[in-house]
């Protein structure tokens, strides 16, 4: 086993309504003291109003070698994008 | 009015409490177990601090002779001090900082949970924002006491060690002092004996789910309340007073 404690993804919710967003790591024993280390180093200015932590070993990423055949097919498809009609102004964090 | 020496005392014990437990905290900073339990313990040293702050500006208002929080941190002595014995303890083994945590903690807890309900305004304003902060370093302690006293051998040996380094420092909480006593009876304070079932519950429970036993210790003497204290005070003292004594009147 490591000496070092086990890496946590950490993701903050700021209010209701958003999602949660990716805010950093932290090192932790468990996911508890994950959560409350979390809750120390990313909340101290009232960020969040709920926050998740997740093992850094669960999460799988895209490889940047894959990169082409992942993310390149989707620059010349302007269809996809929401451009054709008009956002109304009252419309939030859309 | 007859009580303002008396609140002035009793803001000035509470606030050397914080103070000096805010002081001994800030000593973890670059020597906890990782960075992320650096940031914790001085999250809750910051808190500790702030309480300090409102408690001795409140005591120097009261006093009456124009003293400001600076200046009751600063250029007090260590007979000066009221605060209680276990918060000067010098604890450089995490078990024992954890013990020590979970004690006193506990202790703030249950003080601010009831002096929430003071006559004084301030006073209870003071403990309306502090009960909060201290309940999440009371679930701090408690987290670590249950992982250090239920982990490994090493882990358990330590924790409980610790336990029966800090133990003897726990009676001296729950002492009935009398200026407590007396504002108690008016309303304003809390009687600190009235603390001790609670957080005797509260910390039995702890131990029991982490594995560890109730130190059986003789109580220390005690007497910080009078302004007696162990030598680990001066040191810390000497450090915390050194820059504001040598260089008055410093600004950042």
């Amino acid at each position: 086993m490591s000496r070092d404690w086990p890496l946590w993804e950490v993701f903050v919710r700021s209010r209701r309504g958003l999602s949660h967003i990716h805010a950093g790591s932290v090192h932790a024993p468990d996911a508890q003291m994950a959560l409350r280390n979390a809750r120390d180093l990313y909340t101290r200015r009232q960020e969040g109003v709920s926050i998740w932590v997740v093992s850094s070993s669960a999460i799988t990423a895209s490889s940047p070698d894959e990169k082409d055949p992942f993310f390149a097919p989707a620059a010349d498809k302007a269809y996809r994008h929401p451009t054709f009609y008009d956002i109304p102004s009252e419309v939030q964090t859309l | 009015m007859i009580t303002q020496p008396a609140l002035a005392g009793y803001a000035l014990q509470l606030g050397d409490d914080a103070l000096v437990m805010a002081q001994r905290l800030g000593e973890w900073v670059s020597r906890a177990p990782e960075l992320e339990e650096d940031v914790a313990l001085a999250n809750i040293a910051l808190d500790l601090l702030g309480q300090a702050r409102a408690l001795l500006a409140y005591a120097g208002e009261m006093e009456g002779h124009g003293r400001t929080e600076d200046d009751l941190a600063y250029f007090r002595d260590e007979r000066e001090f009221t605060n209680l014995q276990i918060a000067e303890l010098a604890c450089g083994d995490f078990g024992e900082a954890i013990a020590r945590q979970l004690a006193f903690s506990g202790y703030q807890f249950e003080l601010y949970q009831r002096l929430q309900d003071s006559r004084d305004e301030t006073l209870a304003a003071v403990a309306a924002k502090a009960v909060k902060e201290v309940a999440y370093h009371r679930d701090h302690a408690t987290q670590w006491t249950l992982r250090l006293g239920d982990g490994t051998e090493e882990s358990h040996r330590r924790m409980q060690a610790g336990l029966t380094r800090v133990w003897p420092y726990t009676d001296e909480m729950f002492r009935t002092d009398p200026l407590g006593q007396a504002l108690a009876a008016d309303g304003r304070a809390v009687d600190a004996a009235e603390l001790r079932p609670a957080w005797a519950e509260y910390v039995t429970a702890v131990l029991r789910e982490a594995t560890l036993t109730w130190p059986e210790t003789a109580a220390a003497p005690g007497g910080g309340r009078q302004g007696l204290h162990t030598e680990q005070l001066g040191h810390l003292l000497a450090e915390m007073q050194y820059l504001a004594r040598c260089h008055p009147g410093a600004r950042w």
